[in-house]
């Protein structure tokens, strides 16, 4: 339909959730007092030196791994030249021409079709520090606690078409990263950042446009908002006659624009060379297959599995799997429970909506699957209604006490007592002649509303199956 | 007088309870007071707490301790070495106010062993220099002739220890910085291999050939100090783990059947004849007490100047980028940052330094790397090969240290001519081999140095020739006539 | 080759060293004398020789992930030429 057609390459960093930094043993922890996880190596001071932390390159090769890569046998650490008040030794060593992996892929689903999309290369480098801008005055500060956290680059090859392309990508991404443990990828804290790079090109053209990369995404819809801007931005560069320059564009994510970054451009040539302080790294065959026999099963593999072994809908197996951490918490309520689609429907309902409302993994909360379970349980043998159970879910959510407690302290357990309902039934029927008319008009509705106000003079207690069947005796 | 003991002789004094760290330490405080007006030394006295430390050690002896290897012995490091919470310059300006919050690994050693630092000697800002003309404060002096520079970089650590105003001290070599100016001063010095000291704390230059190594009067204190500093640092990728022996089993005199190979090259025009015959002479000494020298040929060492003055002005440039004026040192006045890094950095740097920063960054640039930096690293391929293959049949090579003798300060104005001062050391630097510069007499009243190359991690080989030329030289152990008004 | 003054403005820029037209004139002079001699090299023949980049045989030196005490930020700071708020303060950055 579009004129154009749509090429996008993105560039992913990823923060490592190792103890230490990639080259000395200050912790990576976030958020504390600035310059107070530092040492002569991460300030860069003179004659300090980096020493390689082992897991950061054995967690850049599980990634990989997980991405499909090949991992070659040798690798190595260049320095990137470059001034920045925010880069302590003015370079930062990173890995030029010999990663650590190449030639992966991971497989999306968009519009019901899997796609295949390229990864060019992983490679392993330090973070740079962090600048705070003073709201008064004309400078700026720095804090390098974040100087040396180590970080991979996932490289995709430019074979995504559409914002939704990336997006589906970065998502994928950020799951198949979560199962293998190497990262919590959290966006919003950084540990999980992406540049896209973006060009346009006439629809049906072999010959990729000019690509203008863009910074400063920080959420999955600031990258489908800044890719869209900047396609239709491109198309109308085009569309007036001009000419697409090669640029870095800065997403501003309140105005919605990207707008080109001069500042950052003047004459960049990084002068990549090996660094002389670190020494290559040897990656022997039986090293790649140990770390890959302690990957654990992958969001694909899981979902087929959901699908065929555990008779799970398509949909649902894709919605769980898509973290780790629900999938785990998945199976092991599916472990003691019989009923998986009910599993999942709490999962997919009030379970998400919960830790959305409170921006929450499911591992950071007080939830576990023993709770979920037993609760399953009281709700199957009838203990306590399906409306009872959603209250019950809300204090277990908050509390962390189980459902059997709950049900006991607030005397949430069923009416299930034929002559307790009648009682009821009569009281309901007697304070709504309209309804009991309608219904005897055939009016087969009128039912439900005279079972919800049994319900609620019950407080919810009274078994809804039993008082549906006592209402319609009583009105025959 | 006390200053005048060598280091193995200071010990056996301070075991048999002759002389006290004190005495000595207070011996040597007196003689850089004495001389180093003339000589220009330091950088750094730290008087006081040299003489608090000394005192300690004594108790700590008196005490019956255990006392490292090296306990009570007054000594010098170069200026590029890390001291915690003691001015370390690199006698730059752009480093003029820095306190390092730590020591380097070599600082930490020697402490450990006892050693008492005395303060931090003259350099060529930044080690970039064959003289200490390039020291952003002075340049320190030649105690054999004051006219004449000592040599460099590490200038002033050779002459500290000819002058006596420290029993030992430690510079670094990165293309012969620390046996160009042992030569110069008619001291012994050493580049171990490569690998084979921990770099950590070292400011770099160009990290890929810079070396820790001593200087001594003589080839037994070599030794000893050796046996202090070698280590592997695992705070060091590229120190070595291997094993380190006890260098002063090596000082038996025994060359019998050891095999020399004498290059060519090393020989050509250019050396002073003056020079030559010293070197030549030293080696009769040495085949006279049974070992085997043969002309042989290193036919890429032309190529070794060349392909310094690419590969370590490239890896300065980086290396340097660091002193942009945010963190530490020297920082000018600008009102925006790009202003600042230009200004405090062409501030901050010396003339010398400047131009490797812009050799080294054109040698890496886009579109001259493979040109420039690439061919370089390939060169020295061969360079090393050179070497590989003769170490396959000669134990060690002979050669002179340097071209010429001490020449006089500000009298080298043409920079080629500066940079061939070390030709006959950098191939060594290149290949990583460890060489040691010892004294073969004088021309005129100016010394002459020998240099003997080893194959990797093999310092005792070569200690073992430099000892045995050492005893058996013939040559009159002088010291230069300091503290007479001016030049002897 | 040869390295011209605009090539020494450019390589100034990169290097962040400012300087004037008479030491420009002088850079560019004295580069020039040290890239013809380094000319030399092009006499050999490097088709078919690996570099050297490190002239030791290590590779695979690692340090264990174990968190080791940190610099106090007092002595992280103490060489600063300016501070605020246990940060490095620097003329403003323009992003």
């Amino acid at each position: 339909m579009s004129k154009y057609e749509t090429v996008i390459g993105l560039e992913v960093h990823v923060e490592l959730a190792t103890n230490t930094k990639i080259f000395c043993s200050c912790p990576t922890e976030f958020g504390k007092d600035p310059n107070t996880h530092v040492c002569p190596v991460c300030l860069g001071f003179p004659g300090s030196l980096p020493v390689l932390n082992k897991s950061a390159v054995e967690f850049a090769i599980r990634a990989a791994l997980a991405l499909n890569c090949e991992i070659p046998s040798f690798a190595k650490f260049d320095r990137k030249n470059y001034f920045y008040p925010d880069l302590p030794k003015a370079y930062q060593i990173s890995q030029f021409d010999l990663p650590m992996a190449v030639n992966g892929y991971l497989d999306i689903e968009v519009e019901g079709q899997t796609k295949r999309i390229g990864i060019t290369r992983v490679h392993l480098e330090e973070d740079a520090g962090k600048l705070i801008h003073a709201d008064f005055g004309d400078y700026s500060l720095t804090d390098y606690n974040r100087t040396g956290v180590p970080l991979i680059e996932i490289v995709s090859e430019p074979d995504m078409r559409s914002a939704d392309e990336a997006k589906a990508y970065l998502e994928k991404l950020k799951s198949i990263i979560q199962y293998t443990g190497v990262s919590d990828v959290k966006m919003e804290e950084g540990s999980l950042r992406c540049d896209a790079n973006v060009s346009i090109m006439p629809a049906g053209s072999t010959e990729f446009g000019t690509r203008s990369e863009i910074k400063n995404m920080n959420s999955f819809r600031a990258v489908h908002r800044g890719i869209e801007y900047e396609v239709e931005r491109q198309a109308g560069v085009l569309e007036s006659g001009g000419k697409v320059v090669q640029e870095t564009r800065r997403w501003d994510e309140n105005k919605g624009i990207t707008y080109s970054m001069r500042s950052k451009e003047e004459a960049h040539d990084y002068r990549y060379f090996p660094d002389p302080d670190l020494v290559p790294v040897i990656v022997d065959r039986d090293w790649v297959h140990e770390i890959k026999a302690g990957l654990p099963e992958m969001p694909d593999a899981r979902r087929q599995r959901y699908v065929t072994e555990m008779g799970l809908p398509e949909y649902d197996a894709a919605v769980i799997t898509a973290s780790k951490a629900m999938a785990d918490f998945f199976e092991a309520v599916a472990a003691d429970y019989h009923d998986v689609k009910a599993v999942s429907n709490w999962l997919m309902g009030d379970i998400s909506g919960f830790l959305n409302a409170e921006g929450k993994e499911i591992q950071d909360t007080k939830l576990t699957p023993a709770h979920l379970v037993e609760l399953l349980k009281l709700q199957n043998n009838g203990t306590i209604s399906g409306k009872i159970a959603k209250t019950v879910f809300e204090e277990m959510f908050t509390t962390g006490k189980l459902p059997g407690e709950i049900v006991k302290e607030k005397g949430l357990v069923q009416i299930s007592d034929e002559g307790a309902i009648a009682a009821i039934v009569d009281q309901v029927i007697a304070g709504n002649p309209q309804s009991v008319e309608d219904y005897r008009n055939g009016k087969e509705k009128a039912i439900g509303f005279l079972v919800g106000q049994v319900m609620k003079l019950s407080k919810g207690k009274a078994n809804p199956g039993l008082a549906n069947k006592l209402l319609k005796e009583k009105l025959q | 007088m006390l200053e005048k003991l060598t280091v193995s002789e200071a010990l056996d004094k301070l075991h048999k309870k002759e002389v006290s760290s004190r005495e000595l330490t207070e011996a040597a405080l007196a003689r850089i007071s004495a001389v180093d007006q003339e000589v220009k030394a330091f950088m750094t006295v730290i008087g006081d707490q040299a003489l608090a430390e000394a005192a300690t050690l004594d108790a700590r002896r008196l005490n019956g301790e255990t006392v490292g290897p090296l306990a009570g012995i007054p000594m010098a490091l170069k200026d590029n070495m890390c001291t915690k919470g003691i001015r370390t310059t690199c006698s730059s300006k752009i480093l003029h106010n820095f306190i390092p919050p730590y020591d380097a690994t070599v600082t930490t050693l020697l402490k450990n062993a006892g050693a008492v630092l005395l303060g931090k000697t003259n350099l060529d800002e930044f080690a970039m220099g064959s003289s200490t003309e390039n020291s952003a404060y002075f340049t320190t002096r030649n105690p054999w002739d004051t006219r004449c520079v000592p040599g460099g970089s590490s200038g002033g650590s050779a002459a500290a220890v000819i002058a006596d105003e420290a029993f030992f001290a430690l510079g670094s070599d990165t293309g012969g910085s620390i046996r160009q100016p042992a030569a110069f001063c008619g001291v012994v010095g050493m580049k171990p291999t490569y690998g084979r000291v921990s770099r950590y704390g070292l400011i770099a230059f160009a990290s890929s050939l810079d070396q820790i190594g001593p200087f001594t009067k003589d080839v037994r204190d070599c030794a000893l100090v050796l046996n202090s500093i070698a280590a592997h640092d695992p705070g060091d990728s590229t120190s070595a783990n291997v094993e380190t022996p006890d260098y002063t089993s090596f000082l038996n005199g025994n060359v019998k059947g050891m095999k020399i190979g004498v290059p060519r090259e090393y020989f050509a025009e250019g050396i002073e004849s003056e020079v030559k015959d010293a070197v030549r002479k030293a080696l009769d000494v040495l085949v006279s007490l049974g070992a085997e020298a043969e002309e042989i040929s290193l036919p890429h060492t032309d190529y070794g100047i060349p392909v310094y003055y690419l590969i370590a002005p490239a890896e300065a440039s980086s290396n340097l980028a660091r002193y942009d004026g945010v963190q530490y040192g020297f920082r000018a006045e600008a009102d925006n940052l790009l202003d600042m890094y230009k200004k405090t950095r062409s501030q901050g740097f010396g003339t010398e330094v400047k131009r490797r920063i812009m050799l080294g960054t054109y040698a890496l640039s886009s579109g001259y790397y493979d040109a420039y930096y690439l061919k370089a690293l390939k060169v020295r391929t061969l360079i090393k090969q050179d070497f590989d293959q003769a170490f396959e049949k000669y134990d060690v090579i002979l050669t002179p240290t340097a071209p010429t003798v001490a020449f006089q300060a500000g009298t080298v104005e043409n920079l080629l001519t500066m940079y061939l001062n070390d030709i006959c050391t950098i191939p060594a630097n290149l290949a990583g081999l460890p060489a040691v510069s010892i004294p073969c007499g004088f021309a005129g009243k100016l010394p002459v140095g020998l240099q003997l190359i080893g194959k990797p991690f093999d310092e005792g080989t070569i200690l073992r020739a430099a000892y045995a030329y050492e005893q058996n030289s013939g040559i009159e152990r002088k010291k230069p006539g300091l503290g007479k008004g001016g030049a002897a | 080759m040869k390295i011209t003054r605009e090539e020494v403005a450019h390589v100034a820029r990169l290097a962040r060293l400012e300087m004037d037209d008479s030491e420009m004139e002088a850079y560019t002079e004295q580069l020039n004398a040290i890239l013809q001699y380094a000319d030399k090299l092009n006499r050999l023949d490097t088709e078919k020789i690996q570099p050297t980049a490190h002239v030791l045989p290590l590779n695979n030196v690692f340090r264990e992930d174990r968190v080791r005490p940190c610099l106090p930020r007092e002595e992280a700071l103490a060489n600063a030429p300016d501070e605020e708020d246990g940060m490095f303060r620097v003329p403003r950055v323009i992003e």
